[in-house]
């Protein structure tokens, strides 16, 4: 069986055999898979590092917040038109967010040790205005005294109040052609800008704007309407003491004005002082007139009443274009450096060393605080700034570029170069230079953070002042809100926040940079 | 060695004094400061600052003051903050606070940090450690004056177990002192700890794949006496240098960190002496931060070939 298929095998006619690729060109089969650069095997390898792409998502996202939070906040640092500061360090307050009663962005600060005259103020604040300041009792203390004779309890509460609201009524003086304006203002848009006038004299001369019931006492005990019995403490109670046309003077109350419900046509609404008149505004509402809209502060207002929101942006367009600018002006430095060093090598090399190697030696916060010294005065405190930043900046490129050209300058094709008569020049930055870009570059990723970290830093200790410059600075911000702690935590919060995340976001970018640049770095933690 | 050793300090002697004239001279182009008429010290100040030869050429100024320096000891007479004081005695006065807060908070953190590395490292790639590695990284990232915005703002403010501020006085041993430095050193370690995490559990890492921990396995060592015998002594090479490192630059502790928890310490008085213009203050402390910093970089260096006989130190190629 087997013999004979071996021998038909033998035996194939010859004409049966045939060329395989007769006629035809042979060609190495070309390859399926697509080709992968350098760059794009690198940013291969970044995508799989799933926390960088995180981080480039988070800066983009906070570049973009300090391109344009300046832009749609309504509000500026120095806004020239108005003068007048309108909420210190009042938390983050949104209306829509606030009716909803979640304890966020409710303009919520934090009242302690109230006493009943206060509380009853605010009570009064809400029935006169309609916007109630209290938003929680969070804690109430009873005491009983013992007061001519007679025993009564007091009460010491904690509370919880809207920043905003809680201003209630403020005297102003202004222009009687202000005054019609506002009137004309307030019919138009249906809002009591101006409330009825009291005069000093009829509440026991106190200096209050917010005190608009008769009072018993000069402390500010409201006088009720049923005296006799110690019933209920209700603030509708209270005897209004608006001043009337009939015993004070004011403005022709001829002309239209906005009335509050239950007036019958004999409060007045302003008072003659001079040539002006003295109005209480409702503090809420006058901001409305003022700025054409609602006080709104997403992030609150800092120390000195600007808007936190437009601040942080503010800061941080600063330090992030002063560390692109930073970074940049290091890296062209510290490249032509460390080229020329490790180029060269041998006594260059030694005799550069030795000169970064003392600049090196001198901390960072003495260099920036003698070119602040020396040059602030004479070229404005941000370019001296910036050149204590790039005087010792480029050394860490340097050597970093330095051990690159190393690496590379033994090789086979700088040889080669040099042999069909490159000029050095040529070997450096056509050859040698191209070949360390990419690790080069990726560090720059890294100095940036470290560049807005230490700005920050000096910022913050109050080494140099910025703010004559960009109005503001992100240390400048944590510093006024690590003052105000206890009374405003939003306005340290906020501005660290924003700080923390870009530090973080950054180097966890520029480590997955690192990484995907370099194949050899893979993997490890870093 | 010796000869290593010897070549790296006179160097670092050299160094200095350059950094040290370019600063000096710096500083003297400064207009100096004007003193309170009238004020007792102010004639005394003017006697010695014309011994010191502020009307003499700038090298001469130079050589009165490094003269001053190796010869007597003598740093000179704060014309701002203290005025007609000697700047010297009052910086030793500094000196305890920021050196206990520092040292408190290496003590604290060495420890953590290494059992943190050495963890993340022995269960590499478990959930164990990627939540170490990350927020490692994290607390790296973050400058420490956030940690102590935080730690004042829970434990000081909303908990009330610390003192805003730093007790005032000079009994560093007692309870309350401890109390009261804690929010300090809390802030301090954190980045400490990361730091040495991230050290060790790379350097640890790295060791234990190598080879002569299959050997040691294979003769018959457990997982844990490999560990501790093989890898953990090879790790120290890294470590101990770093830990050196630490030990020196305890002195020249945080300037942000004793601003925020008021530590009556060295930071503060190179702020204000800064804020102020009071250079001879100034001088004495830029001189001494800059020997910190360059004397680090020698201990490191010089112990890593002190610890591990293979690294012989300046050797050629």
């Amino acid at each position: 069986m087997n013999n004979t298929t071996n021998n038909k095998l033998n035996n194939i006619p010859k004409n049966l055999f045939v060329f395989a690729n007769d006629g035809e060109r042979i060609h190495d089969e070309k390859l399926k898979t697509k080709a992968r650069g350098f760059l794009k095997d690198a940013f291969y390898r970044f995508k799989k590092n799933k926390s960088s792409v995180i981080a480039a998502f988070i800066i983009i996202f906070l570049v973009l917040f300090a391109i344009f939070s300046p832009v749609i906040s309504p509000y500026t640092l120095q806004d020239k038109n108005i003068t007048e500061v309108f909420f210190y360090e009042a938390p983050p307050f949104i209306e829509s967010i606030a009716e909803k009663n979640l304890g966020i962005f409710d303009g919520g600060a934090k009242r302690d040790s109230i006493n009943d005259f206060t509380y009853n103020k605010y009570m009064a604040i809400y029935k006169e205005t309609g916007l109630n300041p209290v938003i929680s009792i969070d804690k109430t203390i009873t005491t009983k005294v013992i007061y001519r004779g007679q025993e009564r309890e007091e009460h010491y509460y904690s509370l919880t109040n809207n920043a905003y609201y809680e201003k209630g009524a403020e005297f102003r003086t202004m222009t009687v052609e202000e005054f019609y304006k506002i009137q004309q203002y307030s019919i138009e848009n249906n809002i009591q800008v101006i409330l009825p006038y009291v005069h000093k004299n009829d509440i026991k001369k106190i200096d209050d704007a917010d005190i608009w019931y008769k009072v018993t006492d000069n402390k500010g005990t409201p006088q009720l309407k049923d005296v006799n019995g110690d019933g209920v403490k209700d603030v509708n109670d209270y005897v209004p003491a608006y001043s009337t046309a009939k015993d004070k003077s004011g403005v022709d109350n001829s002309v239209p004005l906005k009335r509050v419900a239950g007036d019958d046509g004999s409060y007045i609404y302003s008072y003659a002082k001079g040539s002006a008149v003295h109005v209480r505004v409702n503090y809420y509402n006058y901001y409305t007139y003022l700025y054409g809209h609602e006080p709104m502060y997403i992030f609150g207002t800092t120390e000195g009443g600007y808007c936190l929101f437009e601040a942080i942006g503010q800061g941080a367009r600063f330090s992030l274009i002063f560390a692109v600018i930073v970074a940049s002006i290091n890296m062209f430095l510290g490249i032509i450096y460390g080229s020329i060093e490790g180029y060269f090598g041998g006594t260059t090399d030694m005799v550069m060393e030795r000169i970064s190697d003392i600049l090196s030696g001198v901390p960072t916060m003495v260099v920036v605080t003698l070119f602040q010294l020396h040059l602030a005065q004479k070229v404005g405190p941000v370019p001296s700034f910036l050149f204590a930043y790039i005087m010792t900046g480029w050394i860490g490129m340097a050597s970093l570029t330095r051990k690159q050209f190393y690496r590379f300058k033994g090789q086979e094709y700088v040889l080669a170069s040099r042999t069909l008569g490159a000029r050095d020049t040529r070997i450096m930055f056509k050859h040698i230079f191209p070949n360390s870009l990419g690790t080069i570059i990726t560090s720059c990723a890294l100095v940036i953070p470290g560049v807005i970290g230490s700005e920050t830093t000096l910022t913050y200790l109050g080494i140099i002042d910025l703010s004559k410059v960009t109005g503001t600075s992100l240390g400048v911000l944590m510093q006024q809100g690590q003052n105000s702690m206890s009374t405003a935590p939003h306005s340290m919060i906020f501005p660290a926040l924003y700080f923390a995340l870009l530090m973080i976001a950054f180097n966890l970018f520029g480590n997955g940079l690192r990484d995907a640049f370099n194949p050899s770095t893979r993997g490890e933690e870093g | 060695m010796l000869k290593y050793v010897l070549q790296r300090i006179v160097l670092m002697f050299f160094t200095l004094l350059i950094i040290l004239s370019m600063c000096f001279i710096l500083v003297r182009l400064l207009p100096p400061v004007k003193l309170p008429q009238g004020d007792p010290h102010t004639a005394a100040i003017e006697l010695q600052r014309e011994l010191l030869g502020y009307n003499k050429p700038l090298l001469v100024q130079l050589g009165i003051f490094y003269k001053n320096i190796f010869l007597k000891w003598e740093w000179g007479v704060s014309d701002k903050l203290y005025l007609g004081q000697k700047v010297w005695p009052i910086f030793i006065e500094k000196l305890p606070a920021t050196a206990i807060v520092n040292l408190y908070s290496i003590l604290l953190s060495i420890p953590i940090g290494i059992i943190f590395g050495i963890v993340a490292a022995l269960k590499k790639n478990s959930w164990l450690d990627y939540t170490i590695s990350t927020s490692t990284m994290v607390v790296i990232s973050v400058p420490s004056f956030v940690y102590a915005f935080l730690i004042q703002f829970f434990f000081s403010y909303k908990l009330d177990i610390f003192p805003f501020q730093m007790k005032e006085g000079t009994d560093f041993f007692t309870w309350d002192m401890f109390v009261s430095m804690l929010p300090a050193v809390l802030s301090l370690s954190f980045g400490v700890i990361a730091g040495f995490t991230r050290t060790t559990r790379a350097e640890l890492s790295e060791v234990l794949t190598s080879e002569f921990m299959l050997l040691a396995r294979t003769k018959g060592l457990t997982r844990a006496q490999a560990t501790v015998r093989h890898a953990l002594k090879n790790c120290m090479v890294v470590i101990v240098p770093a830990i050196f490192g630490e030990f020196i630059g305890i002195m020249s502790g945080s300037l942000i960190i004793e601003q925020i928890f008021a530590v009556p310490g060295v930071g503060g008085l190179y702020l204000n002496s800064i804020n102020g213009r009071d250079y001879p203050m100034f001088m004495l402390l830029t001189s001494f931060y800059t020997t910190i910093g360059l004397a680090a970089g020698i201990i490191v260096d010089i112990s890593y070939g002190f610890i591990d006989p293979r690294i012989r130190m300046g050797s050629r190629k």
